[in-house]
C-alpha cells in the first residue's frame, strides 16, 4: 500500500470539506430562506442566519384555504401526486410483460432498441402533435392526458429496467416450474416475479421521480389549478410578481422533499441503477 | 416449446407497450415530420403544404444560428467542467479519510432535486437586489455594487452553466466513482512498485477502466444538455436579450407561443437531427473506446 504523507492527509480532508460545502451550502440556504423573516432577507447586508425561526410559509403553503397561496399549492402538490402515480402504475403494468419478453425472446428485443432510441429525441419534436392530439381529445388541462404523456418517458426507461432485472433470473428456475405444469402466469406469480420484486419497485421509484421532475410537458399541457404539477407552480412562483423570496423557497423545499427522501433511502439501488442504465440527466 | 410460439408469445407480451409507444411517440413525431412542410398554425387553420419553405426560413435566420451557437457553448462548457469537477470528486471520494460514505451519500441530493426547484433556488441565488451571491461577494469585497447576474447578456449565460453544472456532476461523479472501484488494487499496487507516479498511474491504470463509463455519461449529458430548456426557461426564459436561448426554448417560442406550428415542428426537426448525429458520432466513439479499453 501507498503510505500517505501528513500533507497529502490534510489535502484530502480540505477538498472533501470543500465538495461538503459546495454541496450543501446551497441546500441549506434554500432552507434558510424559508425559514427566515422577510425583513432578514431583504436586510443589507444579508442576514445568513434568521434571529428567530419562522414556520408560518410552511403552514400557509399547506392550508387549503381558498384563493390563498396554499390553495394553489396544495392544487399542484395533488396533481403531481395523481399524474406520478398513474403514470407509474402504467409503466410498470407496460414494462413487466414487455422487459420479460424481450428477456426471454431476444429475437424481439430490436422493437425495445427503437423504443429506447428514442430518448434522443427532443420532447420539442412530439411536443406540436402532441398538444393538438391532446386537445382533440379534450384532454388538454387534464391529469390523465398528462399522465399518458408521461409515459413517453418513463416507459422506455422502466422496461429497459425490467429487462436487466429479468435477464439476472436464471430462465431455469422458471423452466422447472413449466415442467411441473405451471402455466405462464402462474410461473410469474409463484416464481418471477416474487424474485423481480426488488427491480420493480427500484423502477416504479425512478419512473416516480422522473414524473416528479418532469416541466416541459406540464408547462405545454396544463394551464390551472385542476391540472397543474408542482413543478409548474413552482416556476410560476419564481417567474411571478411574489415579493416574498422565503415563499418561494418554502416551495422549492417542499417540493424537493419526497425526491430527496427517495434518493437517500435509496441510494444503492439507484446508484447501481445510473451505473448499470445510466440515463436521466 | 417451439421458437415460433415464443416469438409470437413475445410479441402479444410487448403488444400494450408498443401501442402505446406508436401512439404517443411513433405517430407525434411523424405528425412532426408532416406538420413541417405546412404553414400550420397551433389552433385552427390545418394549413398547406409549403414544401421546404419553413426549413429554409429557419437555417437561414439568423436567430437560429445564434441559438445554435448559444445551445453549443452551453453544452460543451457544462458538459465538459461536470466531467472535470465529476471525475476529481470521484477521485477524492476514491481515497480513505472519515465521513466518506456520509459524502458520497449527500452527492445524491443535487442529482434528486428537481430540475426546477435547482434552478429556482439559483435564481434566488442570484437575484440582483437581495440575492445570496451578490451579499456574499460583497461582504467578502471581491465586488463592490450588487450585480444583476441573470440580467446582463455578459454573465446570464455563464451563471446558468454553474448552475446546471452544480446539479449534474455528482452524477458524473458517482458513475466515476463506480468504475474506480472496480479497479483492482493489486494493478495500482503494482504500479506503484514499478514506480509510475501519480498522473502514469492515473493515465495508463486507472483511465482504462474510467473510459467506458464516462463515455456513456458524456454522451448522455452532451444530448440532455443540447435539448436544455427547464433549467433556462426557469431562470431566465432565454433572455435578456435572447442571449441565453437554447433552440429548445426557440421551438417553444415558435410553436406555442407565436403558435406557427409548421415552422416550429421543422425547427423541431432539424434539433432531433443535430441530436441523432451527435449521438451516432459519440455511439462510434464509445464503441473504439470499449474496444480500445478491453
Amino acid at each position: 500500500m501507498e503510505r500517505k504523507s501528513p500533507v497529502f492527509t490534510a489535502f484530502i480532508h480540505i477538498c472533501a470539506i470543500l465538495l461538503a460545502v459546495v454541496i450543501l451550502a446551497p441546500l441549506a440556504w434554500l432552507f434558510v430562506m424559508s425559514i427566515s423573516p422577510a425583513a432578514d432577507l431583504a436586510a443589507k447586508p444579508l442576514r445568513w442566519w434568521p434571529q428567530a425561526a419562522d414556520f408560518s410559509r410552511y403552514a400557509q403553503l399547506l392550508s387549503r384555504a381558498e384563493n390563498s397561496a396554499g390553495a394553489a399549492f396544495t392544487a399542484s402538490l395533488r396533481n403531481s401526486l395523481e399524474v406520478a402515480g398513474m403514470a407509474t402504475l402504467a409503466a410498470i403494468l407496460l414494462a413487466v410483460p414487455g422487459g420479460w419478453a424481450v428477456s426471454r425472446t431476444p429475437s424481439v428485443g430490436w422493437s425495445l432498441s427503437m423504443v429506447i432510441a428514442t430518448y434522443m429525441l427532443p420532447p420539442v419534436a412530439l411536443s406540436v402533435p402532441l398538444y393538438m392530439g391532446l386537445s382533440y381529445l379534450g384532454l388538454l388541462n387534464n391529469v390523465f392526458g398528462l399522465a399518458l404523456i408521461y409515459l413517453t418517458i418513463l416507459a422506455p426507461f422502466t422496461t429497459w429496467l425490467m429487462k436487466s432485472g429479468f435477464d439476472s433470473i436464471p430462465r431455469e428456475i422458471e423452466a422447472a416450474a413449466m415442467i411441473d405444469g405451471a402455466g405462464l402466469l402462474q410461473t410469474w406469480r409463484i416464481i418471477t416475479l416474487p424474485l423481480a420484486a426488488p427491480v420493480v419497485a427500484t423502477s416504479a421509484l425512478f419512473a416516480v421521480l422522473l414524473a416528479w421532475d418532469e416541466f416541459f410537458y406540464a408547462l405545454l399541457f396544463t394551464s390551472d389549478q385542476r391540472a397543474k404539477t408542482l413543478t409548474v407552480a413552482i416556476a410560476d412562483l419564481a417567474g411571478g410578481r411574489v415579493s416574498d423570496y422565503g415563499l418561494i423557497a418554502t416551495a422549492g423545499v417542499l417540493a424537493a422533499l419526497p425526491p430527496v427522501l427517495i434518493g437517500l433511502a435509496m441510494q444503492r439501488a439507484l446508484i447501481s441503477g445510473l451505473t448499470s442504465g445510466g440515463v436521466k440527466g | 416449446m417451439s421458437g415460433t410460439w415464443m416469438t409470437t408469445r413475445a410479441w402479444l407480451l410487448m403488444l400494450p407497450l408498443l401501442v402505446i409507444m406508436v401512439a404517443v411517440i411513433g405517430w407525434p413525431l411523424v405528425d412532426t415530420v408532416r406538420l413541417s412542410f405546412t404553414d400550420a398554425q397551433l389552433v385552427g387553420t390545418a394549413g398547406n403544404y409549403v414544401g421546404f419553405d419553413n426549413y429554409a426560413n429557419m437555417l437561414t435566420s439568423s436567430n437560429f444560428t445564434r441559438t445554435l451557437v448559444t445551445t453549443t457553448w452551453f453544452a460543451v462548457i457544462s458538459v465538459a467542467a461536470e466531467m472535470v469537477i465529476g471525475v476529481l470528486a470521484a477521485l477524492l471520494l476514491n481515497q480513505e479519510f472519515r465521513g466518506r460514505a456520509v459524502l458520497r451519500g449527500l452527492m445524491i441530493l443535487p442529482w434528486a432535486l428537481p430540475t426546477v426547484v435547482n434552478a429556482t433556488l439559483w435564481r434566488l441565488i442570484y437575484n440582483p437586489e437581495y440575492g445570496a451571491l451578490n451579499a456574499a461577494l460583497t461582504q467578502l469585497h471581491i465586488i463592490d455594487d450588487y450585480r444583476s447576474w441573470l440580467g446582463e447578456p455578459g454573465t446570464a449565460l455563464a451563471a446558468l452553466i454553474v448552475a446546471d453544472c452544480w446539479k449534474n456532476f455528482p452524477l458524473v461523479a458517482l458513475i466515476a466513482l463506480a468504475a474506480l472501484q472496480a479497479v483492482p488494487r493489486d494493478i495500482t499496487a503494482a504500479a506503484l512498485v514499478d514506480g509510475a507516479g501519480p498522473f502514469a498511474r492515473f493515465r495508463f491504470v486507472i483511465l482504462p477502466y474510467l473510459a467506458g463509463p464516462l463515455m456513456v455519461a458524456l454522451v448522455l449529458r452532451t444530448i440532455e444538455a443540447f435539448k436544455v430548456f427547464d433549467i433556462i426557461w426557469v431562470m431566465t426564459r432565454g433572455g435578456p436579450a435572447n442571449s441565453t436561448r437554447s433552440l429548445s426554448i426557440l421551438v417553444y417560442q415558435e410553436a406555442f407561443s407565436f403558435q406557427r406550428a409548421g415552422s416550429g415542428a421543422s425547427l423541431a426537426l432539424i434539433v432531433t437531427l443535430l441530436v441523432t448525429v451527435l449521438a451516432v458520432a459519440y455511439a462510434t466513439l464509445v464503441r473504439k473506446t470499449a474496444g480500445s479499453a478491453a
